[in-house]
């Protein structure tokens, strides 16, 4: 039996796309928890889901490094689709009308919007951070080696870099639940005609006057060539 | 010896924990300290050797790397070492300065500041901070807090260990098994008021044998030690192989424990009440209606509806 009908639609998150973003999000929750456990004692029950307040440590890392690896990969091929733009310029601007679901006054954006890129930008900047840093931290096999005063910038940092990206977390995830739609596109890769147009205008006149591909629809430089026509 | 209940509420901090520590009882637990008088201590290392023997540890045999400093640090089976450092002063003259390195056991420590898991480091009313090893992660964050460089996570069970003042043997009202060994009674053990006062007259026996700056070591930037020394030459602590001039937990420390975290607690809670809010009192951005062209629309929901069908 052919699924032919999975042309309709357009296309906005391959199958690996999907399936690379939500390895990060697991592993990102997965650390959010643990990670919070030991960042302050209100939040030390959380050890229990770990199996109990040594196993948090121990795997926490571990977690780290696996996110961190499929985030590269991720962070590259979304690169091109969070260049920031004029138009997100002004899109940012109005964000009074974004929160109020004016959307009516908003200028039409790419494949992603400003708060998009923005979270894609401040996700660039602090996974990187929180890799370092944890890695200095690592017990028993890196952190032994490291200078006393490493350890102090290093635990201040990632509680510093952990707290900007949970809160961007939650912004992202809240933004999901906001914008019907979104969940659907990266959980089954598809977003109607109606959606695209409304969000993201631009990306939406690209891919139907260029007539492309579901390939083309989902790749990240999809944007890029939009902007050059 | 006074000061030695054992009592679970005579712990007067623990690691980890906001609420406050058992508060009832007042005073009747007086501080004990150790006093290591540096100008008497001929470096026989007795001490170092009861430590191992009275909490059972055996150390790796190390190596001699030139000196008398054996082994060369402090490690997770080795709770104390001594420190030999050969001193020249101004005048060209020769001083062996050995120092017995070990937990200071601060009135505000580090350790218990930066430890994450709640009740693996304690304060008791007696001023000994302990490690509760059985409560210990492993995760070294009392390296980092601590401004002596004392505790060592053991490569065998990944904990953390550091002198306890035989805080077990305080407690049964005997001295530290350092104290015991000593044969100079260079390390002498006893309340704190007794401690500085017995200091007191070394200290001015040393100035009248010309060591104008001798004095006691007891830091004030860490509320004061339970572990202080008498030092022919206090002004400069760091020529006894690096003690530190002016310990204090480091601000880097305090940034990261001291007010941040709960501040950054309450602000991941109130993101996550904000969405939920604005969802309230804005609603969601709803799946949007097709083109006003009702021709276009159709088509529109036609080719949308045969997209959803997919899978």
């Amino acid at each position: 039996m052919s699924h032919s009908n999975v042309k309709y639609g357009i296309l906005r998150y391959g199958c690996w796309a999907r399936v690379n973003h939500w390895l990060i999000a697991i592993s990102f929750v997965l650390l959010t928890l643990s990670g919070l456990a030991l960042f302050y004692p209100a939040f030390f029950g959380l050890t229990a889901l770990f199996g109990g307040p040594e196993p948090t440590r121990i795997v926490h890392p571990y977690i780290g490094v696996f996110m961190s690896l499929f985030f590269i990969i991720q962070a590259v091929r979304f690169f091109g689709d969070n260049l920031i733009r004029r138009h997100d310029v002004q899109w940012m601007k109005q964000i009074g009308d974004v929160l109020s679901n004016r959307d009516e006054r908003l200028p039409p954006v790419g494949k992603n919007n400003a708060g998009q890129k923005l979270v894609y930008w401040i996700f660039l900047a602090t996974v990187p951070v929180l890799l370092i840093t944890g890695i200095v931290l690592w017990r028993p096999w890196i952190a032994d080696g490291m200078p006393i005063w490493a350890l102090r910038w290093a635990v201040l940092i990632h509680a510093i870099a952990a707290f900007v990206a949970i809160i961007t977390l939650v912004i992202h995830v809240y933004s999901a639940i906001w914008v019907k739609g979104s969940v659907r596109a990266m959980t089954q890769g598809r977003v109607s005609h109606a959606w695209a147009r409304h969000h993201h205008g631009l990306w939406y006149e690209d891919v139907v006057r260029n007539e492309k591909s579901d390939a083309q629809a989902a790749s990240p430089t999809s944007e890029v060539q939009d902007h050059r026509r | 010896m006074v000061g030695d209940q054992i009592n679970l509420q005579n712990i007067i901090a623990r690691s980890a924990t906001t609420t406050p520590s058992p508060q009832v009882r007042h005073g009747g637990v007086e501080k004990v300290t150790k006093l290591i008088d540096v100008s008497v201590c001929i470096g026989c290392k007795a001490c170092q050797v009861a430590c191992s023997e009275w909490n059972d540890l055996r150390d790796d045999v190390g190596t001699c790397d030139g000196t008398y400093n054996n082994p060369q640090d402090l490690t997770a089976e080795s709770f104390e070492v001594m420190r030999f450092s050969e001193y020249e002063d101004e005048q060209g003259n020769l001083e062996w300065l050995i120092r017995k390195d070990n937990c200071m056991h601060c009135a505000e420590p580090g350790c218990l500041k930066a430890c994450p898991s709640p009740g693996a480091i304690v304060q008791y009313a007696n001023g000994i901070v302990d490690f509760n090893s059985e409560h210990c992660i492993g995760c070294g964050y009392c390296i980092a807090g601590c401004p002596f460089d004392i505790p060592r996570i053991s490569k065998k069970d990944n904990k953390a260990y550091k002198c306890t003042l035989c805080s077990d043997r305080v407690f049964h009202g005997l001295e530290p098994a350092c104290v015991k060994s000593c044969p100079t009674s260079a390390i002498m053990f006893g309340t704190k008021e007794d401690m500085l006062d017995y200091g007191a007259h070394r200290v001015q026996h040393l100035q009248g044998r010309g060591y104008e700056n001798a004095g006691i070591y007891d830091p004030s930037g860490v509320g004061g030690t339970h572990v202080v020394y008498v030092l022919q030459h206090a002004d400069k602590p760091e020529i006894y192989s690096g003690l530190p001039k002016d310990p204090h937990i480091s601000p880097t420390v305090e940034l990261w424990k001291g007010v941040t975290k709960p501040i950054m607690s309450v602000a991941l809670g109130v993101s996550v009440l904000a969405g939920f809010f604005h969802y309230v009192m804005k609603g969601p951005k709803e799946e949007p209606e097709d083109d006003p062209d009702p021709e276009l629309a159709a088509a529109d929901r036609e080719l949308d509806r045969r997209g959803e069908d997919r899978l």
